[in-house]
């Protein structure tokens, strides 16, 4: 067998597979995080806290319940949705006027809260989840094999992405939306109700937090640390593509996704810092981001 | 009696309006009234209360006291995004393009409120400059442009009254002749016009009526017919 750059084909692919289940997960969840952001200025901590939320939701739902997979990719997000609701109504709505910090602390009490909350019943031993039928087995692509399962988590964040995307950038809701972001004094005086807005954008955001957990379920187990393991991360992505940029979003977390993949095959002592170096490289020449626009 | 007062009832009233940002105290009883079909400026210097006053109306101050009643509706304690909808259109002085939409979304962005609006190509043929700009982001367009786009938003909403700050500020004499005809066209359609202006000048071309403001109320008020006579309080109140 023949190898690339010194590397045989098989793990090669296979990290880069890796990476871009990574970078799945790192798109959606910052997507949501920079939805959150342009609307509200709130740096929303307690996203990795609701994307576990989302992959519990399932489970409970599986355990206590008996209702499967399918149900829970539409169920867990609106229950996770609807927390955030409560959440922007009764808490988090209080802050606008304050600070940004104010929202950044506040997020992250309630992200320890929830944590601690599943601490507490569940301990930190991860619960197993597992592949919905339809999913199980894999294809073998001659150069390598894809898990069904693994496909299918890559196919879904990028529809779920992309459909997002356009949801904002060429409909009038998201016209709405990116004017608010801009302007939400104006946007009322044209008679647009925008407290309700900035609340279903935070609903928004979190439900894909959700969705992210739901998906993430049957891969890493479900257990109260798999959010902050990977919230820190996504922050990192954030950052790189630009505080509120939706687009910068979902390419960074793609991007990085495959560029951890590729560090772990070529240099794996790196693979955990290769993001956080990337940060501080990006921090340095723009600092508002890969996409961002400078406020 | 000054000349409009004798007709009619006021589509908009304003008494003892007073406004507050924080802890400042901006307006101290403004009391006006703009009837139905006039075009009526608000004029005096700079921090007279002039875009307070329209900010007041739109209610996006920090907190006002007094009345403020449109078409008998009183407006102070309605929630905010209601005001619009009730037929009010806010062209601010800043003009709010946004950037991050392209001019047909900043043309569509305001919703419908009321039946009647103009349509897309009536708002063409009244500012053919915006035709075939569609695609061009908001924020690119001439100072002029933005302007009439501003105003042009807003006449698709089926709004009856329009508040205009200050929509001459910082275009050039050609540019504030084209605005000029638009707000006649518009007068002539109907519309109720509430303006701002530094520019007296300009105003004195559109205007039925002027109020003069000073120090967070109205201090005057001065129908257009008798302005020549009044040139000399006029110069007073603007300190020009």
């Amino acid at each position: 067998m023949s190898t690339i750059f010194g590397i045989p084909p098989q793990a090669l692919f296979g990290q880069l597979l890796l990476g871009l289940i990574n970078g799945s997960f790192y798109a959606l969840l910052s997507l949501g995080l920079a939805v959150i952001f342009g609307m509200l200025n709130v740096i929303n901590f307690a996203h990795g806290a609701l994307y576990m939320l989302g992959a519990f939701v399932a489970w409970l739902l599986l355990t206590m319940a008996g209702i499967g997979y399918w149900w829970a990719l539409l169920l867990a997000p609106l229950v996770v949705g609807a927390f955030g609701v409560l959440l922007e109504k009764t808490l988090l709505s209080r802050l606008y006027k304050l600070d940004h910090l104010y929202g950044l602390l506040l997020t992250f009490g309630l992200a320890l809260i929830v944590e601690g909350v599943f601490r507490h019943f569940y301990g930190v031993s991860g619960q197993p989840y597992p592949i919905p039928d339809l999913l199980r087995g894999g294809q073998n692509l001659g150069f390598m094999f894809l898990p069904n399962y693994r496909g299918w988590v890559v196919v879904a964040s990028l529809v779920v992405c992309l459909a997002t995307w356009y949801a904002i950038e060429r409909t009038k809701l998201g016209a709405y939306l990116r004017a608010a972001t801009e302007n939400p004094v104006l946007v009322q005086a044209f008679g647009i109700n925008v407290p309700l807005m900035i609340t279903a954008t935070y609903g928004f955001g979190v439900a894909l937090a959700g969705l992210a957990g739901v998906l993430a379920a049957p891969i890493y187990q479900v257990s109260p640390l798999m959010g902050s393991n990977l919230i820190i991360v996504v922050f990192a992505v954030v950052v790189i593509g630009g505080m509120g940029s939706i687009l910068g979003a979902v390419l960074t977390g793609y991007g990085l996704g495959l560029l951890e993949g590729l560090t772990k095959v070529f240099y794996p002592e790196a693979s955990n810092i290769v993001v956080f170096v990337i940060m501080a490289v990006v921090l340095l020449i723009k600092p508002a981001g890969l996409f961002g626009r400078e406020r | 009696m000054p000349d409009g007062a004798t007709v009619k009832t006021a589509m908009l009233e304003v008494s003892d309006l007073q406004a507050f940002y924080g802890e400042s105290h901006v307006l101290h009883g403004v009391n006006l009234e703009v009837r139905q079909g006039e075009v009526v400026t608000l004029l005096g210097r700079n921090g007279a209360g002039k875009t307070t006053t329209m900010r007041s109306i739109m209610g996006i101050v920090g907190k006002r006291t007094g009345s403020i009643r449109f078409q008998g509706r009183e407006l102070i304690g309605m929630a905010q995004h209601n005001i619009p909808r009730l037929g009010i259109g806010y062209v601010p002085e800043e003009r709010g393009i946004f950037a991050s939409l392209n001019v047909d979304e900043n043309l569509t962005l305001p919703p419908v409120v009321k039946e009647g609006g103009m349509t897309v190509q009536q708002i063409y043929e009244l500012f053919p400059n915006l035709q075939g700009r569609g695609s061009t982001q908001g924020t690119r367009l001439s100072g002029g442009e933005q302007q009439m786009l501003a105003i042009a938003r807003i006449l698709r909403t089926g709004a009856s009254m329009i508040l205009l700050d200050e929509p001459t500020e910082g275009l050039a004499p050609v540019i504030i002749e084209q605005i000029g005809v638009a707000v006649r066209k518009l007068k002539q359609r109907g519309f109720t016009i509430l303006l701002v202006e530094q520019n007296f000048r300009f105003a004195a071309t559109i205007a039925d009526r002027h109020y003069m403001m000073e120090e967070g109320h109205v201090v005057d008020m001065i129908p257009n017919n008798q302005l020549a006579a009044n040139m000399e309080k006029l110069h007073t109140y603007l300190g020009v």
